[in-house]
């Protein structure tokens, strides 16, 4: 029987269109030339301009404190949260937080960013570092919960009862068998939370106030405001850092998920 | 822990997400819509008593425009998407597994480069300056005053540049599960390969279809970074309203109330879906196929 060809072309040409964009940009990033029309050699200007830019470092500090708390409170209530979704899913307790969970998933994000300034301004919290953190563990710890729950659903329960009734108190059974067994998922979940933080705008932008700028913000307004060359070279860093935190982690996750089967 | 949990350790375990998202989700969200409904005071923020012009205010020319604009723009984006996924999400579900795990990390990876950064870059390709307004004048396809960016169309191509892989991604994964020997035996009795698509391949894939409209069709409701960088006027979208009553004019309660139309607009979809999917529960069950 003859295949048609069509979707195979397609999708060649889907992939063309997804990277043509980045590709550009990546190469743009080392021409000197301010409107990359025209390539004017190989050159490194606009890292050495970037790296002279203390608003940029002020920004980046900025975003990884609050990544790593975000992912840090994130994990910790969306690992609980999904314990509680796999282990008592039909309850109608359950039903209810797992679409208060969900949430956060499908409402465009400019309705979390207002309606939390609505919250903070009607109860008159000064906008900065830690609204952006209440915000960003909001929406992080729904896709922490997910990522965990969907490791969960080949989890057996019965290997915990087992360890119960081997004597390891509840505590043990926790540490020593449940924690290591979803660590992949953990992982998964703790990966994308620090990404999903270091990347928001939008509901960052509503809720940031003076001297809580992150990247994202600093890129926005470079783009608006001047300074486009600049920003091919700091997007250009931005996907090597990124590219090589999801390579290793799916190695390390892999490799743990090996190794738990294993055992 | 008991062998059988007690209803006590189920709610410690739940109470810390549902008293986070409740404080931060559920009340903020009530808060949007009693704040339609408040005046606002000369300093940025919510005044004292009621009103109803916030809301009167809404139904005017320029608004009734935007929220067409916006609805319009949203459907296309996503036709557009569905268009372009279905033969790759196919495609990658026949692929030998070797090369399907390759396909699928292409398709994945452009979803971890910051969504600024991508937008940016399609600023500048669009640029008067950049490379496509050069190889399209080169080849006399537009004139040499053509302005690529600021129009709905650059809004429109950059959403679906966003939200592709985010539609390809549902589509393979109901895909993967199809039988296609189902396929091969419409083939063999005679189906065109159209027709074998859309009447065999096409239903079989429902779910995933529906998923796919929802995951470009609600958040291009919402759209507001890509018409504000790509859009300019005649591309300004419901998002980008919000965004310029509380920025431009430091109007909260203004923005509540278009905020309370976008939250509207935004939970017709899901109900519609949700209806459909009971539905089409029920029917599989009548035509003896398991859920």
């Amino acid at each position: 029987m003859r295949r048609s060809r069509f979707p195979i072309v397609v999708t060649g040409l889907v992939l063309a269109f997804l990277y043509l964009p980045i590709i550009i940009l990546v190469v743009n990033s080392f021409n000197p030339a301010r409107y990359s029309s025209r390539w004017e050699g190989f050159s490194l200007t606009w890292y050495a301009k970037l790296f002279e830019s203390p608003e940029i470092w002020q920004a980046v500090k900025n975003t990884l404190v609050i990544a790593v708390s975000v992912t840090a409170v994130s994990v910790v209530l969306g690992t609980t949260a999904a314990y509680a979704l796999h282990r008592w899913g039909s309850t109608r307790l359950q039903r209810v937080h797992y679409t208060l969970i969900y949430q956060p998933l499908v409402v465009p994000e400019i309705l979390m960013g207002i309606s939390l300034l609505m919250a903070f301004v009607a109860v008159g919290a000064p906008l900065g570092l830690f609204t952006v953190f209440l915000a960003h563990v909001t929406f992080c710890t729904s896709y922490v919960a997910m990522t965990v729950l969907g490791r969960l659903q080949d989890f057996d329960f019965s290997v915990i009862e087992a360890a119960r009734d081997l004597g390891a108190s509840p505590w043990q059974s926790l540490r020593k068998v449940l924690i290591p067994m979803l660590r992949p998922g953990i992982v998964a979940g703790a990966l994308l939370a620090f990404t999903l933080s270091v990347d928001d705008f939008v509901i960052t932008f509503f809720v940031a106030g003076p001297g809580s700028t992150t990247l994202p913000l600093r890129i926005y307004s470079m783009i608006k405001y001047g300074a486009p060359p600049m920003i091919n070279a700091l997007s250009t860093l931005l996907l090597v850092v990124t590219l090589t935190a999801v390579l290793l982690s799916q190695r390390l996750a892999n490799r743990r998920a090996n190794s738990v089967t294993h055992n | 822990m008991n062998l059988h949990p007690s209803k006590r350790t189920e709610w410690l375990a739940s109470l810390p997400t549902l008293a986070w998202l409740s404080l931060f989700v559920v009340v903020p969200t009530l808060l949007v819509f009693v704040i339609a409904f408040r005046p606002s005071n000369p300093y940025g923020g919510i005044g004292a008593g009621w009103t109803l012009d916030t809301i009167r205010a809404l139904a005017t020319p320029s608004y009734l425009l935007i929220a067409w604009r916006t609805l319009w723009m949203s459907l296309l984006t996503t036709a557009i998407c569905l268009l372009l996924a279905l033969p790759a999400g196919y495609t990658i579900a026949r692929a030998p597994v070797r090369w399907r795990n390759r396909l699928l990390l292409l398709v994945i990876v452009p979803f971890w480069t910051s969504f600024l950064v991508r937008v940016f870059a399609w600023r500048s390709l669009l640029h008067p300056e950049g490379p496509v307004k050069k190889a399209l004048d080169a080849l006399g396809l537009v004139g040499p005053d053509a302005t690529l960016l600021y129009n709905p169309a650059a809004v429109v191509l950059v959403m679906v540049y966003t939200f592709l892989p985010f539609t390809i991604l549902p589509i393979y994964a109901a895909a993967e599960k199809f039988d296609f020997r189902l396929v091969e035996a419409a083939r063999d009795l005679g189906a065109r390969p159209f027709q074998s698509f859309r009447k065999i391949f096409l239903p079989g894939i429902r779910r995933g279809v529906i998923t796919a409209v929802l995951v470009v069709f609600i958040p291009a409701l919402g759209s507001y970074i890509i018409p504000d960088l790509v859009g300019g006027p005649a591309g300004e979208m419901l998002g980008n309203k919000i965004a310029q009553r509380v920025f431009s004019d430091r109007d909260l309660p203004h923005a509540s109330a278009l905020s309370a139309v976008l939250i509207l607009a935004v939970l017709g979809p899901l109900i519609a879906v949700l209806v459909l999917q009971r539905k089409g529960r029920k029917s599989d069950i009548v035509m003896g196929e398991a859920p």
